[in-house]
């Protein structure tokens, strides 16, 4: 589903990515870890579409498609998407306004019809009840003044509207309660299947607890250093990521 | 013969056909002999130093329409706000259409100037009111002294006015450049309530230019919300002069909506008399190409106990300009007055301008008043964020835009206002998306 070649990318002429190869089959549920620094966010940046980083050197392809060049808007249409680290704060434009308009563009792009409102709000409403968002929520401004919990579970209920290919959580766990955690992960957990893939990036093993990976790979000065099961997420847990950068520099 | 002189030598023959009427010729001829002297504003004046006339006055306007024109309501229907119910004043090259607009005199005054400065029986409220806070500037004189036609709307005391009034003025592009200086008169007696739409609408890219006064007496504890939609043909130029006497415990808004236009200035007045009084001024401007859009308010509190709100909101793309120059004057005996004002910008292309100026005069100490002005880009983190969900580049500018603005909207009485804004902003914009669900 995803393939990534040697990807090299930076920005505003700093090298961030340094050669990186992946590969991500449908079903699957792969995990980046690394310390902070590393190139995880940059990642998750690129594989999106922010346009901020120039990609110098490989290839990202989706679906069999080089998606370098791709706007993020066509990325979201092909089922990439993104959970943001930070979302952003839009006053003035109501989570419900900016699903219905999230929606109704994709399906524009893919030659349909708007979806009648009255489906629209059946989906909100079931998607909402999945994530435990209270209605009330839904009318207010796009993440304004959201707790960090009510931002990353509000990234979810993103997420299940759209139905993506390829979910890319980055740092989701960061900021959530234990209660927040188990719901974001029960949300991400019910919308897997056969079909679409997670990537999981995270600088703690917590959330992996939650959302079991089936591989882990470990991002360090912009390189994948090493590639495990789940039990290397465990590993890092206890001993850190010492060990990793003296293995890399020595 | 430039437009000055052509101006002053119509006013003669113009008030040659003025029924002979001392009262009115006493304001007439003083009104021209001020525009006389002191001519067009330029940019030399501080009040005018980032608007210029000068690309506007060189058209060869016609002073009066040669002909009575005539519109169909099909073809005009869309400018007018045609789903709920309205009282309507409705002009065309400056002369009344009664086919397009519906009056009444039953119990309240909505209907024409002219009626109201030739009829004996509205002398009272003209003598009263009539040429009673406009300024004697020189635009403002110069509609004094041509002063002929507009509405005259007089609610008396304990109104609820249910429908509310639009006034809209058409030009049909009959003469090749036209001038039109139509005249507003308003008053709002004790307790009364009342809804006003105003709108501009040139019909073809012929020239237009249309310089308008209003007064507006917004009396004991009556309430006025005032509309104002400026959309107009690209060139079309409005300078709109309002002047606004308020007295206790009143409420009065005005919503200014720019859009459209090539040169629009308004200069939006409000005169406080009385104590616990409220004005609010708010406005979304949302231009491009070459236009310019420039709001010049003052609001004056003269006593104790009042507040004045104004947030003013301007999306500027390609080579447009803005002005806002924001003045508020508080008096000495003016204490424990609440003074807001707010204008945001965001700049859209490299080549468009914006001048911002608040101006603060006050002279009591025991008063709260802020103001604030930015100017700024869209932020490419929160369109980098809507784009990521599938919205496309054009459509995520227009949400941010619109979002930026529309806090305006939330304070808009009319259901079917907010919706042709909306509707007009994503026209502006050019997507096709619905804004409110």
């Amino acid at each position: 589903m995803l393939k990534i070649k040697n990807l090299h990318a930076s920005v505003e002429d700093k090298s961030i990515l340094k050669g990186i190869n992946l590969e991500i089959k449908p079903g699957e549920v792969h995990a980046i870890m690394g310390p902070n620094g590393s190139g995880k966010s940059t990642l998750a940046s690129v594989i999106a579409g922010k346009e901020d980083y120039e990609v110098t050197d490989g290839e990202v392809s989706f679906e069999g498609e080089v998606i370098n060049d791709m706007a993020a808007e066509e990325r979201a249409h092909k089922g990439i998407f993104l959970s943001f680290q930070y979302p952003v704060e839009i006053p003035g434009v109501s989570v419900t306004n900016f699903m219905k308009t999230a929606i109704n563009e994709t399906r524009k792009a893919k030659g349909l019809e708007d979806m009648p409102a009255k489906d629209m709000l059946k989906l909100i409403r079931e998607k909402a009840e999945l994530l435990e968002i209270d209605r009330k929520f839904l009318s207010r401004s796009l993440n304004e003044g959201f707790s960090g919990g009510e931002k990353k579970r509000n990234e979810i209920f993103q997420m299940a509207m759209l139905e993506p290919k390829l979910a890319i959580l980055d740092e989701t766990d960061s900021g959530l309660d234990i209660d927040a955690l188990r719901i974001v992960a029960n949300g991400v957990n019910k919308l897997k299947s056969k079909n679409n893939a997670v990537l999981v990036i995270t600088h703690y093993q917590r959330l992996l607890d939650y959302i079991v990976p089936d591989f882990v790979h470990v991002l360090y000065k912009g390189r994948i250093v090493k590639s495990g099961t789940k039990e290397l997420a465990h590993e890092l847990e206890e001993k850190g990521y010492d060990w990793i950068k003296e293995e890399v520099n020595a | 013969m430039d437009l000055k002189e052509k101006l002053i030598s119509s006013f003669w023959a113009f008030e040659n056909h003025q029924d002979e009427d001392a009262y009115l010729h006493k304001i007439r001829t003083e009104a021209i002999k001020t525009f006389e002297d002191n001519g067009f504003p330029s940019k030399k004046e501080e009040a005018w130093k980032y608007t210029s006339l000068n690309s506007v006055l060189k058209n060869d306007f016609s002073v009066f329409p040669k002909q009575e024109n005539a519109i169909e309501y099909n073809d005009v229907k869309k400018y007018f706000i045609h789903d709920i119910d309205t009282y309507k004043i409705v002009f065309i090259d400056g002369k009344y259409s009664s086919h397009l607009s519906q009056t009444t005199h039953d119990g309240m005054d909505i209907c024409l100037m002219s009626s109201a400065l030739s009829k004996p029986k509205y002398r009272i409220l003209i003598e009263n009111y009539f040429n009673k806070i406009a300024k004697n500037d020189s635009l403002t004189s110069l509609n004094t002294a041509f002063s002929s036609e507009g509405a005259y709307i007089h609610i008396p005391k304990n109104k609820m006015v249910a429908k509310p009034i639009q006034i809209i003025h058409f030009s049909t592009g009959n003469e090749s450049a036209i001038m039109l200086q139509p005249r507003n008169l308003i008053v709002v007696d004790e307790n009364s309530h009342l809804q006003i739409i105003e709108r501009h609408q040139s019909l073809t890219d012929n020239p237009v230019l249309t310089n308008s006064v209003t007064e507006l007496f917004v009396n004991k504890r009556a309430i006025v919300d005032y509309y104002k939609v400026q959309n107009d043909d690209s060139n079309a130029s409005l300078i709109d002069n309002s002047y606004i006497n308020q007295k206790q415990e009143s409420i009065c808004s005005v919503h200014t909506f720019s859009f459209g236009g090539k040169l629009t200035r308004n200069n939006l007045n409000f005169y406080q008399h009385g104590e616990r009084i409220n004005s609010i001024l708010k406005g979304i401007t949302i231009i491009g190409d070459k236009q310019h859009v420039d709001h010049n308010t003052l609001v004056h509190h003269t006593e104790p106990n009042c507040e004045s709100h104004q947030d003013y909101k301007g999306v500027f793309g390609e080579n447009s300009t803005g002005v806002f120059n924001g003045k508020i004057i508080v008096n000495k005996e003016a204490q424990k007055t609440n003074a807001f004002q707010s204008n945001k910008n965001i700049l859209i292309s490299d080549k468009a301008t914006i001048n911002t100026k608040p101006q603060l005069e006050i002279f009591a100490d025991d008063v709260k008043c802020s103001h604030g002005c930015t100017i700024g880009q869209l932020d490419e983190s929160a369109l980098f964020y809507l784009r990521s969900r599938g919205i496309p580049e054009k459509e995520a500018k227009a949400l941010l835009m619109y979002a930026f603005s529309n806090n305006v909207l939330s304070s808009v009485r009319i259901p079917e206002i907010k919706q042709r804004i909306n509707k007009i902003i994503a026209n502006k914009l050019g997507v096709d998306i619905g804004f409110d669900l």
